[in-house]
């Protein structure tokens, strides 16, 4: 053989090299361990299948046939209703289920980026206001509902749109101040900033359920659900905060400097020119917020509120049910994931149509 | 000259500035008076003194030796140790899995990296505390009793009464045995490495040294008659006697918590093995380095530069997750601070003192973080 020449070929090999799938599996004594463990860790799951689906009892089985060890699925669907809404009186059900159905349009047309504006502001002041009416009534012939009635699902899904709608402004503020060139607003701002996210939300939730009415005066009376609602929004901001931050690091100094130069007023530069290329570079950081919103409601039960998981958590001492206690926890689970997962689709929906009309 | 100062940029900022720490100033006097005001018209009693009181309240578990008759502030203390003993197991046990996680995602077996992603999807996309409450719901409803206590291991049994296992006894003799094989480990260590500095063969010295170190430390367990020997759990009754136990919220909350951070860890991982540029794995191939050198000592290291400040945010928030362990009865500092505030009353103190004691927390990781950050940081030349 020559000098220089090999039996390599000239084209450079290939990241993933297609392999005939014995190789792939049994190709050395490395794979060959690894198809192996992940041979045993589906083993080490049978047990649960068997448990959640060969030896369950379906919805519309009776509290005794759930004695034979299965998964108690029966139970679950006696209690979804209670899981589902709460204490909300039954006949008015249908206002909370209708309460779900404006949260979720509503959310579906903010996505959009061809919504953004004017047009989206007004739409969720009138969306939060009939949301309130439908869910509250004594308007337009609706019964009165107290929100300590209030429960379930419209609760959980209301604390997480309203806490991200006006933590958003406020976010929006503490960034450019933040960024901003005067030195007390930055300290100020970098101080709430590190505050919020330096404490565990369980902290802010104890604050505002313990100390804010100590703070307010004697005679102003906020009701549990509000000031849970008030730590929510102040933890969404902070960490919107830091989100629309990066966006707005990221944007060409040119685009604002540019605009100045104009002549165009600093709040029209931030509205018009800054903000709506600063947000959608942060598409993907802002989503994930969200779905951590979502998440984060469900700690509401360390301070009370009647949501989902209290209610899984009271349905399972039910006496005529035999200590069902994860059932509900996953029916609970499953609502949490099939929410958080559509929003990520959504949004990696939304980030490639975003990628695409940027490089058209 | 007035249009001149109305539109000078400067003035504008000082005048903004001043009416901003205004503001806060009057905000905050406004809630500081509410404050005394409501203290006073509800009889709250202020003060610290209560902290050296007797607590009178009992802790179920703690790291460190706690009674009733203890003070208020020694439960405290109980508390912030209990969150830091759980940060501690959990962020070892999670970054451990979280590595084998992120590894399992990139792994070029198929069955491995699609167990991996439904492992992550699933635990990323439902709430920490309802995932807390379903595994403690597993440990308490669906684990048999202790007759019919699982053994996956021998002498690790898993019952409703939590987790037995094993327990190290020390005799009389295990202080002076345990320094002296350490001392012949050391000893070993510093032949192994004059000799391999010598130019020795590696694969020979480094197996004779750790034969040697066993051999040693078996003679000397003979001769100080077993002064270390394990405590097996035995089914005494009802229950379990002897071994070492955690209890279901203890192993609930462990459990569940790692599974959870394991998955952002893994994603942080797999995202800093990523963001290595492609030409150091072609480099690596092209010197013939074998696909785990590669990325052992290439690849991982350099990783290593991004992962760390995405983890530092992940073990922060570890931390705080911890305070969920309220909802599974854990004694961690939330805990505590929520019975002290039921037993006395004085809730401003105390949740000043427990955010007092998060902000310190997370201001001590991040700084220890930064340090190391700046430690491994790649130094431009």
């Amino acid at each position: 053989m020559a000098i220089g020449e090999t039996n390599v070929p000239l084209t450079a090999l290939p990241l993933k090299p297609k392999q005939p799938w014995m190789k792939l599996f049994f190709g050395d004594v490395f794979s060959s361990f690894l198809t192996i463990l992940s041979i045993l860790i589906v083993i080490s799951l049978l047990p649960g299948l068997n448990w959640a689906l060969f030896n369950a009892t379906w919805p519309g089985g009776t509290p005794e046939a759930c004695r034979d060890g299965g998964a108690c699925w029966a139970f679950v669907g006696a209690k979804s209703r209670l899981i589902l809404f709460g204490l909300y009186p039954p006949e008015h059900q249908w206002r909370a289920t209708l309460v779900i159905v404006l949260i979720i349009a509503m959310v579906l047309a903010s996505l959009s980026p061809r919504m953004w504006g004017n047009k989206l502001i007004m739409l969720w002041g009138a969306g939060i206001a009939l949301m309130l009416i439908l869910m509250g009534g004594g308007l337009l012939g609706l019964d009165t509902v107290p929100t300590s009635k209030w429960g379930g699902l419209p609760v959980v899904l209301m604390l997480a749109v309203l806490s991200l709608g006006m933590g958003f402004p406020i976010a929006v503020l503490l960034a450019l101040g933040r960024r901003g060139s005067l030195p007390v607003a930055r300290a100020v701002c970098t101080f709430i900033i590190e505050l919020v996210r330096g404490l565990p939300l369980v902290g802010l939730l104890f604050v505002a359920a313990i100390l804010l009415p100590l703070f307010l005066p004697p005679d102003w009376t906020i009701d549990k659900l509000g000031r849970t609602l008030a730590a929510l929004t102040i933890f969404s901001s902070a960490y919107l905060a830091e989100v629309v931050r990066g966006g707005l690091q990221g944007l060409d100094k040119g685009q604002g400097e540019a605009a100045q130069a104009l002549g165009i007023p600093y709040w029209k530069v931030i509205w018009h020119i800054i903000l709506p290329q600063a947000i959608q570079n942060v598409i993907p950081p802002l989503t994930n917020t969200a779905i951590v919103m979502v998440k984060n409601t469900s700690l509401v039960l360390i301070v009370g509120i009647f949501d989902m998981l209290s209610a899984a958590r009271s349905a399972a001492t039910d006496p005529t049910w035999p200590a069902p206690s994860t059932e509900g926890y996953l029916f609970v689970a499953l609502i949490y994931f099939a929410i958080c997962v559509s929003i990520s689709i959504y949004a990696r929906h939304l980030e490639n149509g975003v990628r695409a009309r940027s490089h058209s | 000259m007035f249009s001149t100062l109305w539109y000078s940029a400067r003035l504008r900022g000082w005048i903004t500035q001043i009416a901003l720490l205004g503001g806060l100033a009057t905000f905050l006097l406004w809630v500081g008076s509410n404050t005394v005001q409501n203290l006073a018209q509800r009889g709250i009693r202020t003060g610290l003194d209560f902290l050296s009181r007797p607590a009178r309240f009992p802790i179920s578990e703690s790291i460190i030796t706690y009674d009733p008759s203890n003070s208020f502030l020694w439960a405290y203390v109980v508390g912030v140790a209990n969150t830091l003993w759980l940060s501690f197991v959990t962020i070892l046990l999670a970054t451990l899995l979280g590595l084998a996680v992120g590894l399992a995602r990139r792994s070029l077996h198929p069955l491995l990296s699609k167990q991996a992603m439904i492992f992550v999807t699933i635990m990323r996309n439902i709430p920490l505390i309802v995932q807390l409450l379903f595994w403690y719901g597993v440990c308490t409803s669906l684990f048999p009793a202790p007759r019919d206590a699982l053994n996956p291991l021998p002498g690790v049994f898993l019952s409703l009464r939590g987790v037995y296992a094993p327990s190290f006894l020390a005799g009389p003799n295990a202080l002076p045995f345990m320094l002296v094989v350490v001392a012949a480990l050391l000893i070993v260590l510093w032949q192994v490495t004059r000799l391999l500095r010598r130019g020795s063969q590696k694969r020979i010295i480094i197996p004779t040294g750790f034969l040697m170190w066993v051999g040693i430390s078996a003679g000397l367990y003979k001769l100080f008659q077993a002064p270390v020997s394990l405590e097996f759990p035995e089914l005494t009754g009802l229950n379990f006697r002897g071994g070492s136990y955690l209890s279901p919220e203890f192993v609930a909350i462990v459990f569940g918590l790692t599974l959870y951070t394991s998955a952002f860890i893994g994603e942080i991982i797999r995202g800093g093995i990523e963001a290595v540029s492609k030409g150091q794995w072609e480099g690596a191939r092209a010197l013939g380095l074998s696909e785990r050198h590669i990325m052992f000592r290439i690849i991982l290291p350099q990783a290593l530069r991004v992962i760390i400040p995405p983890m530092t945010s992940q073990y922060l928030s570890t931390v705080k997750n911890t305070t969920l362990a309220v909802a599974v009865g854990y004694p961690e500092l939330g805990l505590v601070v929520n019975t002290v505030i039921n037993q006395t009353g004085q809730a401003l103190e105390s949740i000043m003192i427990m955010l007092g004691v998060y902000l310190s927390i997370s201001l001590s990781v991040s700084l220890f973080m930064n340090w190391y950050n700046a430690h491994v940081a790649l130094v431009e030349r």
